[in-house]
């Protein structure tokens, strides 16, 4: 096979170039300028000075933003665990659906991908708000308490007082969780879905009950898929900017709210880029510690 | 059918006991509308080496299952030890399992494999190691705890699952194909090995496999399935020679086939005629069977002698025939020489093929049969078998 590319360089070529001056010229070329930008100096309104200067970085690390960071991860950080929590017997009951349910429910977590996630938050506003379905059924089951408390002699409940689910970190985490749910479950479940089923039937066979057999050997073999999830949950969460746009209140805002605040309103290009650029290298750092991972579990077999 | 010969020898099995350690009554299992297994009754005694034999889909492997606990039947009681196991899971049971693909644990080192079991018994460490280490011993796997299951063999790893299920001292060690993932050279080996193994242990066990040489060669009882139906339970030797139906006897072994017509039957003979044979079928025998009734003659090759018949004798008569009640004369059309023995295709004279073939006794046939070459197909009146179904 190796052979194979070498002696047929110019078919190599005309498959691999495209693809190839695509990502240069649109992906590293920006990146390289947004790079660029993070070392420079705002010098007039549209206008930037490539100084080299570091000061941008000085900036990035205040203890004001270390704090949104570190915000950030810990809010990316619940997401990724609640979503494994959640993601991971959802994952497990599809892989042992029967086939014909198994379709279904696949279709059923992928469904949120082919709507938009702007109206898919507005949607979670309508659920959320004070006057939302999540209140709405909470007012009405408390209203029915109440109204049993008088049927049986004792004092009425009083108003019911709605719940405050919007404009606060736990409505960011909510949101976050039920947008990234979908990218926890599918790797999750193809790594479920791949395992050798008799490996588990051997454990139960060996005397272990369910509980054992998932804590021993179906969690311990699902370990890349684990591990991939929470990277593809993880790095997109971090990156959030949307859901605690919309659902966050003024204490509630992740890092990329305030990148995109330095691009726009603040209009300090030099300093949004340094930010960015943090960012990034926090996603290197959790892509190479599942990297790692992958490769100790492939030594494994 | 004379008192005479009914059985065939069967191996001494001494470690056989006379208790039905695993019955199974009238069991049915459908899934949806197939039936996986049809209404079997089966006795399987303590000490036993048993094998469920059949082709894929005839049910075998679920019966087994159902010993694991890994289905329920639909129909009918599983009793271990005389006690239904309905209302016990796979991890209350006293049997264990060595799975076709062995199921060996990738994540774990070989001594916690083994000791798996033990662990969730809530056995004490230092049991643990010792149990494992004599289980280790008793595979041939001493000193190779410490690997991890990716580091050994196919037939390593098999060894482990065995070492993984045996450790645990269950009533019954069930084994699903244990040999088909192996090489021919290392299956031949693990053969001998599983029964001395099982004689050494004396744990009943209960193998299933497609492989009829494997269930030849290991079972101390076979029972054939065929589409759900238990066909016919019985020693190797009396599956070969004896063979209940038609099914069987081409399932078990090679066997040359012939409808014909029971036209004689009493006490010490019987007599078929054969479309496809120019001579009727002696047999030195009765049969079961209503004159007149539709039968089938079952004749294993290596019951057929090949003799030399002179070029000028055609067409033939009966009389010119060799000693023996039974002769057709035939011609060599198909010669495969496979070492130790040579396959022939014999052509009768209506156009059938009958195989037989012949072990290579010296290092060079001295009568050199060949191709085109006419022949006299023999049999003795003995040999055989005359099927009703």
């Amino acid at each position: 096979m190796e052979q194979t590319w070498k002696q047929a360089k110019a078919a190599f070529a005309a498959i691999a170039v495209p693809p190839i001056a695509w990502l240069v010229l649109f992906f590293l070329v920006p990146m390289g300028v947004i790079w660029a930008y993070s070392f420079g100096e705002n010098t007039g309104p549209i206008t930037i000075d490539f100084t080299g200067t570091f000061a941008n970085y000085a900036r990035a690390v205040e203890p004001l933003y270390l704090q949104i960071f570190l915000k950030s991860l810990i809010v990316a950080g619940i997401t990724t665990v609640l979503c494994l929590i959640i993601g991971f017997p959802v994952a497990l009951a599809i892989a042992f659906a029967s086939p014909r349910a198994k379709a279904w429910l696949l279709l059923l977590i992928m469904l949120p991908f082919w709507t938009n996630l702007l109206i898919r938050t507005f949607a979670l506003i309508a659920v959320l708000r004070e006057q939302g379905y999540v209140n709405f059924a909470l007012e009405w089951l408390w209203n029915n308490a109440s109204g049993f408390m008088t049927l049986i002699g004792l004092q009425p409940l009083g108003e019911y007082e709605p719940l405050t689910l919007l404009y606060n970190n736990t409505a960011v985490i909510i949101g976050l969780v039920y947008v990234h749910l979908p990218f926890m479950v599918l790797p999750l479940y193809s790594a479920l879905d791949r395992m050798d089923r008799s490996l588990m039937e051997a454990s139960l066979d060996l005397g272990a009950g369910h509980l054992r057999t998932i804590l021993l050997v179906v969690v311990p073999l699902a370990a890349p898929g684990i591990a991939s999830g929470i990277l593809i949950t993880f790095i997109p969460a971090l990156g959030a900017y949307l859901t605690p746009d919309l659902l966050g209140g003024t204490d509630s805002q992740m890092i990329a709210n305030v990148i995109e605040r330095q691009f726009k309103r603040a209009n300090d290009w030099p300093f949004g880029a340094a930010l960015s650029f943090l960012l990034m290298y926090l996603t290197f750092i959790a892509i190479a510690a599942q990297a790692f991972i992958q490769r100790k579990s492939e030594r494994r077999g | 059918m004379t008192d005479a010969q009914t059985s065939a020898q069967a191996r001494p099995t001494p470690h056989v006991k006379d208790n039905a350690i695993i019955r199974f009554e009238n069991i049915t299992k459908r899934f949806g509308k197939m039936v996986a297994v049809d209404n079997v009754t089966l006795n399987i005694q303590e000490g036993e080496f048993f094998a469920l034999l059949g082709p894929s889909g005839c049910g075998k492997t679920t019966l087994l299952r159902m010993l694991a606990g890994f289905e329920t039947p639909t129909e009918g009681r599983v009793l271990i030890d005389g006690k239904d196991v309905a209302a016990l899971p796979p991890n209350k049971r006293p049997v264990n399992m060595v799975f076709q693909s062995y199921a060996v644990f990738p994540h774990m080192k070989v001594a916690d494999n083994v000791g798996y079991g033990l662990k969730m018994d809530g056995v004490d460490g230092g049991e643990i190691k010792r149990r494992v280490e004599e289980a280790l011993e008793l595979v041939k796997l001493d000193g190779l705890g410490a690997r991890m299951p990716d580091q050994l063999s196919g037939g390593q790893r098999q060894r482990v699952a065995l070492a993984r299920a045996l450790v645990k001292r269950p009533r019954v060690l069930l084994l699903d194909e244990p040999l088909s993932a192996l090489d021919a050279k290392l299956r031949d080996q693990m053969r001998s090995e599983l029964t001395s193994l099982q004689e050494k242990v004396g744990i009943t066990f209960i193998m299933v496999t497609h492989d009829q040489d494997e269930a030849l060669a290991i079972a101390t009882r076979c029972a054939v399935m065929h589409r759900g139906v238990l066909t016919q339970v019985a020693t190797p030797a009396d599956l070969y020679e004896f063979p209940n139906s038609r099914f069987v006897a081409d399932f078990v072994g090679s066997v040359n086939m012939f409808e014909g017509v029971l036209e004689k039957d009493e006490q010490n003979e019987a007599q078929v005629r054969c479309k496809e044979l120019s001579a009727p079928v002696y047999l030195d025998h009765g049969v079961t069977g209503a004159r007149g009734s539709t039968v089938w003659v079952a004749l294993r090759p290596e019951k057929i002698e090949m003799h030399k018949r002179a070029e000028g004798s055609t067409p033939m008569k009966m009389e010119d025939a060799p000693a023996g009640a039974n002769v057709v004369p035939g011609i060599i059309r198909d010669i495969v020489y496979l070492g130790s023995e040579t396959n022939f295709e014999v052509e009768l004279e209506g156009g059938r093929r009958v195989k037989t073939f012949r072990s290579n006794l010296t290092r060079y046939d001295q009568e050199d049969f060949t191709w085109d070459e006419p022949v006299w197909l023999a049999w003795h009146a003995c040999s055989p078998a005359v099927l009703l179904s």
